[in-house]
């Protein structure tokens, strides 16, 4: 039996396209998936919220706290109600239903005259960052509005020295500025990583449960023939998706491509092949479709959070990065966002090419050694 | 190199599942053109003996070949020129028949695909189901269908794993009209089976029972050797003369076949005991003893002892 033969892998190769075109379910869950994922996620990550619920805690009520809450209403950011107790405000602030709680201190318009520059404390819940962070970051402008609404006698004094007034904004910690261009690069990798490793996950392990693979196995096959067969259609539907991925996001959500399109598609050729990989891989390991399934679920999490899609890589611990620079997703992430956001060239994601094709050598060899010529 | 006469000539195979020793010292050899048949309970190590001399399993213990060929070393080579068709239908039920046979065809490398296939499907009668998925296919035609794609590479052996279970009687004789045809073409056959009248059409039976060779040889040669003795008793209600009789020492099986009742044993003295006890009213007389009772009486035999 030759090691190799085109013929037999182009059987096979037929095989597997006739049984992914009798799936039609499959099949359009392909195409709605990323569609789904990327305009559910990218309008819930990237929409700059508005109406945010606000509670203020006035000592006592003041023609400059009035004109302050008018101006936080008018922002567009904040949806202002008045509170009456500090415990009110705690509790709010626990339950979530206060994203900020604005908190003038006694005495406000009396030290503002005096030209002291109060301190309006402002409690944010930094639970979710980008919830709160356009919202923040329009809190600089306020202190212009109210400059104009001050007496005469103080108006020449606040424009010679400093603001009347300032906010000391209080976050739990500093909110990350996700915006639209860095997320979008991300979901591409994220979707393509989960339904690629899902598709080929199921793929040996079907063929074991269904009993077809002893029958397979009792006729000459190679190893490398079956898994090339069982990769080759879903490296297509892989390019399929990020077609439509781009298309959408260019689309609906105006992201743009500073970069190679064609050479951003050979790099992802090589991603997909490398998620593919991975799930062959798991589909060996796995002595049924529900383990194997685990098997990409239990890796998906990881690959999502520490591949800088969830949080800036930097900021993440030195294990957790080292962790993240061992998969592709983190790399591929970088390579697209370098493609389309700065417009890098083959010279620029040379370093994050190699441990992809790295990762995917050493997945296949790791496949090809545990799939079973026997039923042993 | 040994001289292809024997199609498998395998000697004391062994085959652990964990501590469970499933096969367990088998000894045996099938001439060329022989079809054999595999007979024995479940789990008496049929299926796990087909598939070790096709190289699915490695064996644990024991040597032999396989049309002359080291079933642990050229396992590869064997599995080109065998034909195993599996307990469970296993070609792709979302493939139409033709689809699968293509397929079949390519990974053979069989030089004209397309013409063989066309060819065995004339042949085996599937033309007009060509086009039809596998999964839609009855149990019979299934059959048909997994037993064309493990001839169409024209192997030398066919290994069948029961592969009639569950279909009606009639596309079981049109499917062992087919073995029969195979056969008469130099074919070897070695099939299991736990039909009776499927048994009746091997050449030669081998009773398997906990992974060894209990007793083989043609149908008559296992029958005599067992040396059996059945009666059939008629003229009373039987039913109840049935349940009378069981209990009588020497009686192995009472069996109620419409109006008669049959009841077999080895000894004959107490056989005749029993009719004149448990079986008075009855009319009695001595008929030979059928396949079945001998295997009856084998699966009886090997009851673990308590």
């Amino acid at each position: 039996m030759t090691a190799f033969s085109l013929r037999r892998l182009r059987a096979l190769l037929h095989k597997e396209w006739l049984q992914v075109k009798r799936d039609p379910m499959t099949l359009r869950l392909i195409v709605a998936l990323p569609v789904m994922q990327l305009l559910i996620f990218g309008y819930a990550i990237n929409s700059n919220p508005h109406d945010l619920p606000t509670g203020v805690l006035m000592a006592q009520p003041s023609t400059y706290e009035r004109t302050i809450v008018a101006a936080l209403r008018n922002s567009g950011y904040y949806r202002v109600r008045t509170l009456s107790s500090e415990r009110e405000a705690e509790e709010g602030l626990a339950q979530g239903n206060l994203l900020f709680v604005v908190n003038v201190p006694p005495g406000f318009d009396r030290r503002v005259d005096r030209g002291e520059a109060p301190a309006i404390l402002i409690d944010t819940d930094g639970t979710d960052p980008t919830a709160i962070g356009y919202a923040t970051a329009a809190l600089g402008g306020l202190t212009e509005v109210l400059t104009r609404d001050l007496p005469p006698v103080r108006r020449a004094a606040a424009t010679a020295a400093a603001a009347p007034f300032r906010f000391v904004v209080h976050t739990r910690y500093n909110p990350e500025q996700l915006t639209v261009l860095n997320v979008v690069p991300g979901l591409i990798c994220v979707v393509l990583m989960m339904s690629t490793l899902m598709l080929t996950t199921l793929a040996i392990t079907r063929e074991r449960e269904r009993g077809t693979m002893e029958n397979l196995l009792a006729m000459p096959v190679r190893p490398i023939e079956v898994m090339l067969a069982k990769i080759a259609p879903y490296v297509g539907i892989g390019y399929l998706q990020v077609l439509i991925i781009l298309l959408v996001a260019v689309g609906l959500l105006h992201l743009p491509i500073h970069g190679s399109i064609v050479l951003l598609f050979a790099v992802l050729g090589l991603f997909i092949a490398s998620n593919l990989a991975l799930g062959i891989t798991y589909s060996t390991l796995a002595a049924n479709q529900m383990q194997a399934q685990q098997l990409a679920q239990f890796t998906m999490l990881p690959f999502m959070l520490l591949s800088g899609f969830a949080f800036p890589f930097q900021g993440m611990p030195r294990w957790a990065r080292i962790v993240g620079e061992i998969m592709p997703t983190t790399h591929a992430m970088r390579i697209v966002r370098g493609v389309l956001l700065k417009g890098n060239g083959m010279a620029q994601i040379l370093p994050e090419l190699w441990p992809i094709a790295l990762f995917t050598g050493c997945t296949v060899v790791i496949a090809v050694r545990f799939y079973r010529e026997t039923l042993d | 190199m040994n001289p292809p006469d024997y199609v498998i000539d395998v000697r004391d195979l062994r085959k652990d599942f964990g501590t469970r020793r499933v096969v367990d010292g088998l000894t045996l050899r099938v001439p060329k053109g022989e079809v054999c048949g595999f007979l024995g309970a479940n789990g008496s190590g049929k299926t796990t003996t087909i598939r070790m001399l096709c190289g699915l399993l490695a064996p644990d213990g024991g040597s032999g070949t396989c049309l002359g060929l080291d079933i642990v070393r050229d396992a590869p080579r064997i599995r080109r020129q065998v034909g195993y068709m599996t307990q469970r239908f296993s070609l792709y039920e979302d493939l139409t028949v033709s689809e699968n046979l293509d397929l079949v065809a390519g990974l053979y490398e069989l030089p004209d695909a397309r013409a063989a296939v066309a060819d065995i499907m004339d042949r085996m009668g599937l033309r007009d189901r060509a086009g039809q998925l596998a999964g839609q296919l009855s149990g019979g035609w299934k059959q048909r269908l997994a037993l064309t794609a493990c001839v169409l590479h024209r192997p030398q052996l066919l290994l069948l794993d029961e592969p009639t279970a569950g279909v009606d009687v009639k596309a079981r004789r049109a499917f062992w009209d087919l073995i029969h045809d195979l056969a008469g073409e130099g074919l070897t056959v070695l099939v299991s089976t736990h039909y009776m009248d499927e048994a009746e059409r091997c050449a030669r039976i081998v009773y398997l029972a906990g992974g060894r060779i209990v007793i083989q040889g043609s149908a008559a040669e296992v029958v005599g050797r067992v040396g059996l003795v059945t009666f059939e008793g008629a003229g009373a209600p039987v039913e109840e003369a049935a349940r009378r009789i069981r209990a009588a020492p020497g009686v192995e099986a009472a069996t109620v076949l419409g109006r008669v009742l049959r009841i077999a044993g080895m000894d004959r003295a107490l056989l005749d005991d029993a009719m004149a006890g448990y079986g008075a009213g009855l009319t009695w007389r001595e008929v030979d003893p059928r396949l079945e009772d001998v295997f009856i009486h084998l699966l009886g035999e090997e009851e673990p002892p308590r």
